[in-house]
This record gives structure tokens, sequence and C-alpha cells, in this order.
């Protein structure tokens, strides 16, 4: 049942060099730039998201994702949520607007797997990149890189996916779209959504808590893909997999490492989920096909690489 | 590679060696050579999974997540592998990257393999 949250609104991940990450996220995804604040932050956003940012950058020691945000639908739904966030026995902390500039007041909270996540109902809106608010054309002219659309999902590991499902069904309202069951029915994958998406998070069974495996970021085609796979070669950037099309959530993809070793993803198409509808079922006894339909074998690499 | 010295690159844990240019970092030596003898992960000093231990040689160390090489691990010569260059010949031992634990659903590693990472986790 939905509560009133609304989509994905914003990541925030560590890197090691903000130069190189930039190197990155904005030259070869081709997100925009958008600012940096006053700790050194630099935000940026996809061309067609209407907010004003999606990504955030902090240069840390240790790679890896400090928290995904969620946009709710207003103030009273924020209230509302918090409280069942404490009643459900998150850890909630208030950060004040501004913290993030142009974003109001969040609730970040911790989680089972050992992920914080936030939501927040004010964020500036800018609009569309590069194409105007009445009459928009079809795309800006001067995107670089893979020109990604928007931040789209990310998926994380960790510990307690059951507990994680329960806090964001129950509080959050959130359906369970897909999900690779074991033999013995226990839960080793779980695909979230909140709105017709086959997945706005997903989570893997993993016994390290907290950990981050990859963003991803939403093209329009195949081809896009394919040409996003060309510029990684012509860029020499550490590949991982792909490209190639996932079983679970049947998306078009290819994965591969920014400069500090966080995993982005670049994909298109897929399923898509309506409340009502049943989670698609994949069993663990075909995970490599699961995960990747072609190869219908795994590589070790993308369960164990992590940030 | 006219100009660029060359390194020779020794993983005594594996008997293997490879060569390395001085403005290459290990790990992308020795895939160029299409050599396996050190576990490859992100390639960008985030992951670990390349951890190794230098034993003898001069290098140079690009940054690396602290998740990863503690301060007193780097004063010990522990390195990500993507993350060194080589400044002489060098002696280096490979697979010191241990997962916390096993994820219940990945394939445990042969049988050798484990027992050589858990003989490194009591030495370590």
């Amino acid at each position: 049942m939905r509560k009133g949250v609304m989509r994905p609104g914003h990541i925030q991940i560590r890197v090691l060099d903000m130069k190189e990450a930039l190197d990155h996220y904005r030259d070869l995804l081709g997100l925009i730039e958008v600012e940096t604040d006053s700790q050194g932050r630099v935000y940026l956003k996809g061309w067609t998201e209407v907010d004003k940012f999606s990504v955030v950058l902090r240069v840390a020691d240790e790679p890896g994702m400090d928290f995904v945000g969620y946009k709710v639908l207003n103030n009273e739904t924020l209230e509302q949520l918090n409280q069942e966030l404490i009643d459900f026995g998150c850890k909630v902390e208030e950060i004040p607007a501004g913290e993030l500039n142009g974003c109001g007041r969040r609730i970040r909270f911790d989680s089972p797997t050992g992920h914080m996540f936030e939501i927040y109902a004010e964020k500036e809106q800018t609009g569309k990149w590069g194409i105007a608010e009445v009459n928009p054309e079809a795309w800006p002219r001067d995107l670089t890189g893979m020109k990604v659309t928007r931040f789209d999902h990310c998926l994380l590991y960790g510990p307690n996916i059951a507990g994680t499902l329960e806090l964001f069904q129950t509080v959050l309202g959130f359906d369970l779209a897909e999900q690779t069951l074991d033999e013995n029915g226990f839960r080793i994958a779980q695909f979230l959504t909140v709105s017709q998406k086959a997945h706005d998070v997903a989570f893997i069974e993993h016994p390290e808590p907290g950990k981050f495996h990859h963003a991803s970021f939403l093209l329009d085609t195949w081809e896009d893909v394919l040409r996003a796979a060309d510029l990684i070669s012509m860029e020499d950037v550490s590949l991982d997999i792909g490209p190639t099309r996932h079983g679970l959530t049947h998306g078009k993809t290819i994965y591969f490492f920014d400069k500090s070793g966080n995993r982005t993803e670049v994909f298109c198409g897929g399923d898509y989920h309506y409340p009502d509808h049943p989670p698609v079922t994949w069993s663990a006894d075909q995970l490599g096909k699961a995960i990747f339909y072609h190869d219908r074998v795994l590589n070790e690499r993308f369960l164990t690489v992590l940030t | 590679m006219t100009g660029k010295k060359l390194y020779r690159i020794e993983v005594v844990n594996r008997k293997q060696a490879f060569y390395c240019a001085e403005d290459q970092v290990l790990l992308t030596g020795m895939e160029r050579q299409n050599i396996s003898c050190i576990d490859v992960g992100c390639r960008g000093g985030g992951c670990g999974v390349c951890k190794v231990r230098i034993i003898k040689g001069e290098y140079e160390t690009k940054r690396m997540s602290r998740t990863h090489i503690s301060t007193t691990e780097e004063e010990k010569c522990f390195a990500l592998a993507c993350q060194v260059l080589p400044r002489s010949d060098l002696l280096i031992e490979s697979d010191q990257y241990i997962a916390l634990q096993t994820s219940p659903y990945q394939q445990p590693k042969a049988d050798k393999t484990i027992n050589v990472k858990n003989e490194l986790r009591i030495r370590i």
C-alpha cells in the first residue's frame, strides 16, 4: 500500500578524488554538474530530471554510499512517516533544511541491512536541463558522454534483507516487485518499487552491513547501452560486465567502475510492476541466468566487489 | 614501450611473474599480459580484492580505500595492486584480501584456496 513516498530523489556517493570522479560522473556518464557546496561536495543531475540535483559526490578516504533519499508527497507525509520510522525502531535523525543546497528538511534513518536512507518533501526544482519548460524540444544538443537521462535506482548489499523489506513495505509503502528465493524459500535478492518501475531500490543478502553495489542511470535504448560500452573502451574505463541483459527485471545493461571503485550501471528497458502484481520470482539454482541472462553464469566479481 | 623502464614482478605465492612498466600499476601490467595471479576487482582502489603484500622492492602507491588498507597495513607494505607503481623489480604475495564472511548463496571456493586464506588469516 502506497504511503506517500513518490520516488528516488538523491544519492550521496563517497569518492577518493573529486577530479577523477567528475571525469566519470560528469564527462563519461554525461550528468550535468550543478554546483559545489561549502563542504566541497559536488551536485549533479541527469538532464531529464526536474529537481535541482540527484547525485552528490563527497571526497572521503573510504569509497561507498553515504545515503540515498526518497521524495515524499508533502510535509504532512514527512511528519507521519517520521513517527512511523521511530515506532518501527529505526534510529532517526533530522537533517535541517539547506544542509544539502536547495533541499528541505530531511529525515534520515538506518535500516536492518546497515544502510542509511532519507525522506524529504521539498527540493528546489530547476526544470529539465537544456530544454524549455514550455514547448520542450526532444533533447538538448550539448550533452556529453553517455548522456544518461536520470539517476534511477541503487543496489545495496547487507545482512537481514528481510528486515529491510519489512521496513520498506510497512512503513514506506514499497512493493516487492521481483525476488530470488533459494531452495528453502529464503529470499536472497529483492527488488522493491514505489512506482511502475521494476525497481526503485534493490537488496542482496550479504554478511557485511551497509555495502554499496551500484548506482544506476537510465538510458533510452539498447543502442545507447552499446554506445556506452564503446565509450568505456575508448576511455579505458574499468569494466565489470556487459553489455548484456538481466533475467531479474529483464533490463539491458552494462556495469563499470568509477575511479574510486564504486560500481556504476547504465541500462534501458525492463519489466513493469503494478501494486496488484505478485512478485516475479527466480529460483537460486538459476541465479546465473537471473543475473546475466545471456551468459547464464555469474562472475564472482559481481557478487563480491563492493564499496 | 620505448624509453619506459620495465620491472619484473614476481608473485611468490602463485609462482608466477610478469613485467610492469614504471608508469603502469601492477594490476594493469598483469592484465595486459593475460596473466592471472592477482585477483581483479574494481581496479580503482575501492574494493580491496587485489590486496597484496610487497615483500621486497621499491614502489609508490596512489590513494587506496582506508577500509582495506589501514595506516598500519600501509606501513607493513600491504597495498592494493591496482594502485601500486613499481620503482624496482618486486617480490610480492597476492591473495591478501579476506572477505569478512562468505555470503550464503556464493559457491565456496576450492578447499585449497580456503586453506591458503585461512593460513593467511592466522598469520595476519
